[in-house]
């Protein structure tokens, strides 16, 4: 998807339209419902950007505009809210969002090779989406599942243990709309449906809360020692994945989710110095 | 089942039943282990009712006594933390559990609570009868569906069965608990920052004193404490704080979730006394992947100062871990081979500080940043002597002279790497590149043969 950036002329910015009407009564309704758990209401903001997202798929001016008047906030005070959490995306993204932990361990582990074949296969870099507008790739950091490591995580499921083909078939499933289930988690639903979840609304699917059973098996390596079993040995090739023996395509990067790595005396198309990617 | 046999028949009493002690893990690989109905099985809400049977004075006291200490980094006692909570204030009291787990390797809370969300729930129960706090919030990080869904359960559950809501068992206690979603901040997880987020804030840390147990959420008393540190308490109250003591040492009693990743055999949890060491967790587990050697690990997390395999045998507890220059922190051992380059590893995690530093401070802000571009240059080959010594002055002016605990952690990874490591630095800037082949580090690296493989 390409994006044109708005120019700015150095007016001020109208006031973000409304929801439609019938939007907007429905949103209330949830919107009231979250404030109601909080002692202050302000607390609810960081639901109600979720709930917003959970409309349409990012936080948008006019969701921005929705939770200031829910909360009695200036757009100000929400947009300095909605700018600072990496999860509110900015702009319109795919139905499933393909996480790569590129943080150390699981970049070492494998993560950076991942990161790499997804891009080229998906011909897309990061935070972008695929023209079907079905995969949005981005690098994300340590999402607490380093014993599963390398982990892909898709709409905040997780796929542990993964290599650049089991994470090709992966992303090929998503976009042909074939049924994915992750290592942890229930099945997929889309990114809308994630961000209602965690604007607090539980997850009403049938056996979701189930889906995929207890502890995963580096959770219970421990526990299997102390009772004197052996060790449940490590899955290498998660979804049926056989073995292969070549080099993997961009491993031999270096820090390859951000490069080109360049300073600021290297940079001239960033004179004061690299901005961080998301500041762009 | 042959290889157990192997495993526990080496006789010299560091067999993995006698070295491991699972309480928080013990049923995780039972059916459903995560409903009301497995947990009420294996003792669940038990250690509630002694809780209520005391007086909340008595239950601080008791906890106090037990010796536990957070399990989310800093080691505080627990009990101590709910004894400075002002009493008779005619303020709200509140518990804020954090379970914002974001520090790279640390992966303990997120299983325990998809496996077994019941013992926070039940802790929670008994630490705000202690507090006298009527409503309670579970800060989880938002990156975390799955576990967010099993905490909602868990939650309606408990509200079903009068756990949680009005008079609870019948004492009289009224508690409300909410769940929290994060939205993917590092940051939050300092507990100054997590307050200001869960206020809808940006979550950026606040100045102490005041300390949150005289002005935390709302600028009302309030208890910030780790997933683990409260889940661990129902276990103290139902077997006993002397049986608590009898695991570790006087000053880190105990059990604790150890969490081994990396290039080890077996990654995984292991839940033990206080004390254990890598060498017999390793030992225990199958040691590193077949064929390689230890090269450097962390005790607990990339903010705490790495180790090498010196340091197989420091006792991994508060006092033991310190003693040998780094944090217990969470005890995320993340362990990396001889394939992994170190000036990688440590400009990841320098990337990560930089990323997720908040931007409130000085010197993390501009430090972080500065770090990361000489070790970027010092990593592609294009680094200068003198960038080594000017990366250790920078993390001097990090460490210690941030608003927090990021800036230090940030500092942690280059000082302890220039430390064990310099060589290797120096070796990327006279050689004009890196020598390490990154493929080499892979899981799949040595091909799918290399351990015990099954199909998933």
């Amino acid at each position: 998807m390409t994006e044109t950036t708005p120019t700015s002329l150095g007016m001020p910015q109208l006031p973000a339209p409304d929801f439609p009407a019938d939007v907007r009564a429905r949103l209330e309704a949830d919107a009231k419902e979250v404030i109601a758990r909080y002692p202050d209401s302000r607390s609810a903001l960081l639901p109600l950007l979720h709930l917003v997202q959970s409309e349409e798929g990012h936080v948008s001016r006019t969701g921005m505009r929705f939770c200031a008047e829910m909360l009695d906030l200036t757009t100000a005070e929400v947009t300095a809210v909605a700018t600072f959490y990496t999860m509110y995306r900015r702009k319109p993204s795919g139905d499933y969002q393909v996480g790569v932990c590129t943080n150390t361990l699981c970049a070492v582990m494998g993560g950076d090779a991942i990161f790499d074949e997804l891009k080229r296969h998906l011909g897309v870099g990061n935070d972008e989406t695929t023209t079907d507008g079905k995969v949005t790739l981005e690098h994300i950091e340590c999402n607490a599942a380093c014993d599963f490591a390398p982990v892909v995580m898709v709409n905040w499921e997780f796929f542990d243990n993964q290599t650049p083909e089991s994470a090709k078939r992966l992303v090929d499933d998503l976009r042909a709309g074939r049924p994915v289930e992750p290592t942890r988690g229930a099945p997929l639903c889309t990114y809308k449906e994630t961000a209602r979840i965690l604007a607090g609304f539980p997850d009403e699917r049938p056996g979701a809360v189930a889906a995929s059973g207890g502890a995963g098996p580096a959770s219970l390596v421990g526990l299997r020692l102390a009772k004197g079993e052996a060790p449940h040995p490590r899955v290498v090739h998660p979804r049926g994945e056989g073995p292969r023996d070549e080099p993997q395509p961009g491993a031999q990067h270096l820090s390859s989710h951000d490069a080109p790595q360049q300073t600021s005396a290297s940079d001239p198309a960033h004179p004061a110095g690299p901005v961080d990617e998301e500041g762009e | 089942m042959t290889l157990a046999a192997e495993l526990s028949g080496n006789g010299n009493g560091s067999s993995p039943e006698k070295l491991l002690a699972p309480v928080l893990s013990a049923f995780w690989d039972q059916p459903e282990s995560w409903t009301l109905e497995t947990y009420r099985r294996h003792d669940g809400y038990e250690g509630l009712r002694k809780a209520l049977a005391m007086s909340p004075d008595d239950l601080i006291a008791y906890v106090k006594d037990s010796g536990l200490r957070g399990r989310g980094g800093a080691g505080f006692p627990t009990g101590m933390k709910w004894q400075f909570i002002p009493q008779g204030d005619g303020k709200p009291h509140y518990l804020v559990v954090n379970a914002d787990e974001s520090e790279p390797g640390t992966c303990k809370d997120i299983p325990l609570l998809f496996a077994n969300p019941h013992s926070l729930i039940e802790g929670i129960v008994i630490a705000c009868y202690a507090i006298r706090s009527s409503h309670a919030f579970i800060y989880l990080r938002g990156e975390v569906v799955p576990v967010l869904r099993r905490l909602h359960e868990a939650v309606r559950e408990a509200y079903a069965a009068g756990y949680l809501g009005k008079d609870i068992l019948g004492s009289g206690l009224d508690l409300e608990l909410t769940v929290h979603a994060g939205a993917g901040a590092y940051i939050c997880g300092e507990e100054t920052a997590l307050l200001d987020s869960l206020e809808g804030r940006r979550g950026q840390p606040r100045l102490r004193p005041p300390f949150p147990a005289v002005a935390g959420l709302y600028a009302c008393p309030t208890v910030v404490n780790n997933v683990e540190s409260i889940a661990s308490v129902p276990a103290i109250l139902t077997r006993g704080k002397d049986w608590f003591k009898s695991m570790g040492s006087e000053k880190s009693p105990g059990f604790t979730l150890y969490s081994l990743s990396g290039h080890v055999a077996n990654p995984g949890q292991f839940e033990a006394p206080l004390g254990i060491t890598l060498r017999q967790l390793l030992d225990m587990s199958g040691g590193m992947r077949p064929g390689h050697r230890l090269k450097f690990w962390t005790p607990g997390g990339s903010s705490t100062p790495m180790f090498t395999d010196e340091h197989l045998d420091v006792p991994l507890d508060y006092e033991g871990v310190g003693a040998a220059g780094s944090m217990l922190g969470t005890k995320a051992l993340q362990c990396f081979d001889e394939t992994t380059c170190v000036v990688r590893a440590v400009t990841r995690w320098t990337e990560f500080y930089a990323h997720e530093s908040c931007g409130k401070c000085t010197p993390c802000r501009e430090g972080t940043y500065w770090l990361v571009q000489l070790l970027r240059d010092i990593e592609a080959g294009k680094g200068a002597m003198g960038d080594l010594d000017k990366l250790n002055d920078i993390a001097d002016n990090i460490n210690g002279k941030s608003f927090c605990a990021l800036g230090d952690g940030a500092a942690a990874p280059i000082f302890s790497s220039l430390k064990y490591f310099r060589a290797e630095y120096e070796q990327h800037i006279t050689g004009r590149g890196c020598p390490f082949d990154p493929a080499k580090s892979t899981l799949w690296a040595d091909g799918p043969h290399r351990t015990t493989e099954v199909n998933a």
